[in-house]
């Protein structure tokens, strides 16, 4: 059984390239130690990176319309764990209740180091 | 092997995607669930402690950023595989898939060696919590890649004999996948501090 050409093949080593130049602007941008410059270089330039993965790499442009559909519902799934846990997670108190153990890890530190 | 003898499930196409296509789109949105949990559970929590900045520091930035390279050069040879199959040269996909797999083997050689400084420093799973995230979302992300590369080797013995060329792009995306998935691992683990 042979496969059958689906897909027009673009020029894959300029995309490779543009890809390592993103990855080259992620880390330059990270070193400049400004939150903003930072925050766009690692999650801005990570999410062009996967957009030009899936677009170029996995086709995922010229495939069935229901398999981007496939695959946006599982990523709306994450966005739905995501929306119903983090407000527990990311505050530490509300209205009436306080989390202490995680105020006490925030003030312990980070980490324990095991010698 | 001649299709009329292959299971039906092999050559049948009731969506207008062969089904090992099909099925591979299935596999990659159960890890999209998977690592999208993970990752979100990570983010949530990276928010709700920021001094998990000062463990963050510690990871080797440099070695982030060299498998990355790795994997987006590894990501390229498996597209170029999958044109080869497609132009039916099963020798130069299998070719460029052996060397698809050399790139997870370098990939997990430096991963080994960022474990090993990480645990001589003293930072291992039970250190905290940005380090039980780091070893689980790596060490998951690493089976992935040598289940990858196993899987590859397979496809690729057969490619060499021009045999079921059709697995080399469901291979392929398999490992693009791989590769979102880490894209989006080096600046959370590595940038973000």
């Amino acid at each position: 059984m042979t496969t059958e050409a689906h897909v027009h093949h673009p020029n894959y080593v300029k995309i490779w390239a543009i890809l390592v130049v993103l990855l080259i602007v992620s880390v330059v941008g990270s070193m400049t130690h400004i939150r903003d410059v930072v925050l766009i270089a690692a999650f801005g330039v990570a999410l062009v990176k996967a957009y030009l993965v899936a677009k170029n790499f996995m086709h995922v442009n010229v495939e069935k319309r229901w398999v981007p559909y496939l695959l946006i519902v599982c990523l709306l799934f994450v966005v739905i764990l995501f929306a119903g846990v983090a407000p527990d997670v990311m505050k530490h108190s509300g209205e009436h209740w306080v989390n202490h153990p995680a105020n006490q890890s925030g003030e312990s530190g980070a980490a324990t180091k095991h010698e | 092997m001649s299709a009329s003898a292959k299971p039906i499930a092999n050559t049948r196409s009731g969506t207008g995607i062969p089904t090992a296509r099909l099925i591979t789109w299935w596999v990659i949105a159960s890890e999209i669930v998977i690592f999208g949990g993970l990752l979100a559970s990570y983010i949530m929590h990276r928010i709700g402690h920021p001094e998990w900045a000062e463990s963050a520091s510690h990871t080797i930035t440099w070695a982030g950023a060299f498998n990355t390279f790795v994997l987006l050069t590894s990501s390229l040879c498996a597209v170029l595989a999958h044109k080869a199959a497609d132009a039916h040269d099963g020798p130069k996909a299998a070719k460029l898939l052996r060397l698809t797999s050399l790139g997870g083997l370098i990939f997990l050689g430096v991963k080994a060696f960022e474990w090993t400084a990480d645990i001589r420093e003293g930072f291992v799973l039970s250190s905290g919590g940005f380090w039980a995230f780091y070893y689980t979302l790596t060490g998951l992300h690493g089976l992935h890649v040598l289940a990858g590369m196993i899987i590859m080797l397979f496809v690729a013995s057969d490619a060499a004999k021009n045999q079921e060329l059709q697995r080399v792009e469901c291979i392929g995306l398999y490992w693009h996948f791989v590769d979102v998935v880490w894209i989006f691992l080096f600046p959370l683990l590595y940038i973000a501090r």
